[in-house]
């Protein structure tokens, strides 16, 4: 819980900075748009943190957003099929993805950072075969609103995406730290051999989680496309996949596998979110943007390694 | 060392501990689990300094702050866990981080000067390996020799010995306490742990016994016996008997036919067990003992033969099969296979069976803590609370920890792998009582200890094994080391 304390601090810090060099931060409007990039974001990041709690990793997901992305909008505009039923399609199809990613970790053994390095490639080509490296867009279809709403709607004020990612963070929550099969998440995270001398099905346990990470990597899919409108197959979810690894890491995860949070994933994606807003807001050059952001991922990690030292 | 006091949050570890070894002098250091033993021989070495007390060294008074403080005063230090790199060979162990170098700016390694020198080295010790062959193709002995090659070539004055002998066979730990002899005759002193007694007395020249952090007593060569030691440790008698049972009246509950594993898939074997009996299974390092155990439990699932659990034959395919059936397994390595170690009491106590205190998925923590500290209790763990992180515990608590994740539920049959491996005399005689009181509640509980000791105490009946084969099973009567040996070694 310390660990979420000190990221917490450091999220209200940037929060108030950013607040007094540009009072534009509090606006309305900049605080709905973060809020609705935390939400997509934040979906994308607690599926990654699953996986990542069971020692594994998953970097396809920014190729499997553009492949998806592409899916969507050529099912919805192209093949004509009515708007729910795509998206359904589409988290079904992003939980084969993370089936298939799991059989291969789990059961032929292959390093997950491989299974998905190989992921993150074919997709990326798929994407852009099966649209012709063309940017596909929804157009007018229409029927639309209500779905698009998923993304670019709001609930009472408050962003669609956001809404979404508060209720699925309470059902991962109960997962994760409520449940036994959360339990056992952690279990074969740590140690997975004395997981399977307990009597836990380990590798069921491992596949499990990247089904898990697939889904919500599907519902993120969804939102992502409908967010901006146009899937570029060659752009779209570029890097996405280490955002949400980023967010996990300074949220509390370790990459050893067997340590992490809900909280401590949310407030890392927030963090993330303020800090891109603040780059925008005072002025630093956009072109800085990921130079900021690895720095500020580097201090905490060295932050929270000091701490943890001196403790000893 | 003197006045030597350490503090943990909490804890006591030492408390004004005083320790003298002179030169070419083996001490042996003995006690409980938890004594401090190591915490002593810690601070020796450079991983903890102490609040109060001095060191010294031919009287002048020394700091050790790490690790490298430590080998410059000439102290070297064999861990229980053995610090190898297996992907290395031998000459490469030995010189590690102080590989001499040649080829000027190019800092390339003299390889023929250290393979030179690690020969020498090894002759020595009367080792019998070329340093060019990696560690993973050693024995557990030999690899041992190895880091004891690696201590002298750091012109070891002092070398501690934390639990050296209890991985290796009988054969093995006579040639190792050959070498210790050896090197005190070349003036190296010794600190030597262990909590196998027998040894201890073949070998110290004085035994320095600690009991709850404090020193308990010294006996001089003349005064070192069995008795006294454990006396000074425990400070009570123990009961060596074994209690004899009646009759067994199904001699057949759990039956093993025609196993075969995947380390010896030539060789199969067979054997049963009786409801309430106690199978203790012998036989040297290697000999795949542990192979049937885990082929039994299902987390290397055999490759042939079939399992009978009362009359029905049973398919374990996995580790769940074999819980499912009532089987299961407290393996060898706990640290690796028995426990999560950065879990707490309780998180590892209920791990097999979290199914029990849980609604619709969802965990009842207040049922989990009231049955982890029930537990605790029954078993005698020692711990501040069940939400202490089983890594800060000693070996005996650890397996009882391990013990009490299994004891949740109704078990048929239960295999111990080296039970007491590490294991102080107190928590060891425990576990003992332990294995009988699940006897005596009609489990069938298989025990497999290369510590004859152990076997001959606990067993109503002893299986041994040789390379594979199941070479003989000796009913109580008939067994003694002499018989269970000459099986063991395949010459019958």
């Amino acid at each position: 819980m310390k660990k979420e304390l000190g990221i917490f601090i450091l999220l209200v810090v940037l929060c108030a900075i950013t607040a007094i060099i540009n009072p534009r931060f509090l606006t309305p409007v900049n605080l709905q748009n973060t809020a609705r990039l935390i939400g997509a974001f934040g979906i994308l990041s607690l599926g990654l943190g699953v996986v990542i709690i069971t020692s594994g990793i998953d970097l396809s997901v920014g190729s499997v957003l553009a492949l998806l992305g592409v899916l969507l909008s050529m099912a919805i505009t192209q093949w004509h099929i009515p708007g729910i039923v795509s998206v359904l399609l589409i988290v079904l199809a992003a939980m084969a993805l993370g089936l298939f990613h799991g059989f291969l970790v789990a059961k032929v053994r292959i390093q997950p950072f491989i299974v998905t390095l190989c992921g993150l490639l074919f997709y990326r080509g798929a994407a852009r075969f099966i649209a012709s490296d063309e940017t596909k867009g929804f157009g007018s279809a229409t029927g639309m609103e209500s779905l698009q709403n998923l993304a670019i709607g709001n609930i009472l004020g408050i962003p669609t995406p956001f809404v979404l990612l508060i209720i699925l963070s309470v059902v991962m929550w109960v997962l994760i730290h409520r449940s036994i099969y959360g339990r056992y998440l952690f279990a074969v995270g740590n140690n997975e051999d004395a997981a399977r001398y307990s009597g836990i099905n380990a590798r069921l346990m491992i596949a499990s989680a990247y089904v898990v990470c697939g889904a919500l990597t599907g519902i993120a899919a969804v939102i992502f496309a409908f967010y901006t409108n146009s899937v570029s197959p060659s752009s779209h979810g570029n890097f996405f996949e280490l955002y949400g690894i980023a967010a996990a890491v300074l949220g509390g995860c370790s990459l050893r596998g067997g340590e992490g949070s809900v909280v401590g994933i949310l407030l890392g994606t927030a963090l993330l979110q303020v800090l891109q807003n603040l780059v925008n807001l005072i002025g630093i050059p956009s072109s800085l943007n990921f130079a900021v952001m690895g720095a500020v991922i580097l201090l905490g990690v060295l932050a929270d390694q000091l701490l943890k030292q001196r403790k000893k | 060392m003197q006045g030597i006091s350490k503090r943990f949050p909490g804890v006591i570890a030492l408390n004004n501990v005083s320790l003298e070894v002179y030169p070419g002098e083996i001490v042996a250091l003995v006690g409980e689990n938890g004594a401090g033993k190591s915490t002593l021989m810690k601070t020796l070495g450079g991983i903890h300094q102490p609040d109060e007390g001095t060191i010294k060294i031919n009287g002048e008074t020394v700091t050790i702050q790490n690790v490298n403080d430590s080998m410059g005063l000439g102290i070297g230090f064999i861990h229980q866990e053995l610090n190898v790199f297996p992907n290395l060979d031998v000459a490469a162990n030995v010189f590690l981080g102080r590989e001499p170098l040649s080829g000027g700016l190019l800092k390339l390694i003299n390889r023929t000067k250290i393979e030179a020198q690690t020969d020498v080295l090894l002759k020595r010790l009367g080792v019998d390996v070329s340093p060019r062959t990696p560690l993973s193709e050693l024995s557990i002995a030999q690899q041992q020799m190895v880091e004891i090659a690696k201590a002298l070539s750091l012109n070891t004055r002092l070398l501690i010995m934390d639990e050296p002998t209890s991985s290796l066979t009988l054969a093995e730990t006579t040639r190792l306490l050959q070498v210790v002899k050896d090197l005190r005759a070349q003036g190296v002193s010794i600190i030597y742990i262990s909590h196998r007694l027998g040894e201890v007395t073949e070998i110290a020249d004085r035994v320095v016994v600690l009991r709850d952090g404090a020193n308990a007593g010294t006996l001089t060569r003349e005064e070192i016996t069995h008795d006294r030691m454990v006396t000074l440790m425990v400070g009570r008698e123990l009961q060596h008997v074994h209690q004899a049972k009646e009759a067994n009246a199904n001699p057949n509950y759990f039956v093993v036919e025609n196993l075969q594993t995947k380390r010896y898939p030539n060789q199969s074997v067979s054997f049963g067990v009786g409801k309430g009996e106690v199978l203790g299974v012998s036989g040297l390092i290697g000999a795949g003992r542990s192979e049937v155990a885990q082929a039994l439990f299902g987390v290397e699932p055999a490759l042939g033969g079939r399992i009978l659990l009362g009359g029905e034959e049973l398919h374990i395919k996995s580790s769940q099969d074999a819980i499912k059936h009532g089987i299961c397994l407290i393996p060898e390595d706990r640290r690796h296979l028995g426990l999560v170690m950065d879990w707490t009491i309780q998180d590892n106590t209920t791990l097999a069976t979290l199914t029990d205190y849980a609604k619709a998925g969802l965990i009842d923590f207040a049922a989990e803590n009231k049955v982890a500290i029930e537990m605790s209790q029954k078993l005698r763990v020692k711990a501040p609370s069940v939400a202490a992180k089983v890594s800060q515990l000693s070996g005996g608590n650890q397996q009882k920890v391990v013990l009490a994740k299994w004891l949740l539920q109704k078990l048929k049959v239960i295999i111990f792998d080296e039970p007491t491996r590490g294991i102080d005399i107190g928590a060891k005689s425990e576990i003992y009582d332990l294995i009988n009181q699940l006897a005596a509640d009609g489990t069938a509980v298989i025990v497999i200890s290369s510590d004859l000791e152990e076997i001959l105490r606990i067993s109503d009946r002893v299986a041994v094994m040789h390379e594979g084969k199941l070479t003989g099973i000796l009913p109580r009567a008939e067994c003694s080391e002499e018989a269970i040996m000459r099986f063991a070694v395949g010459s019958h």
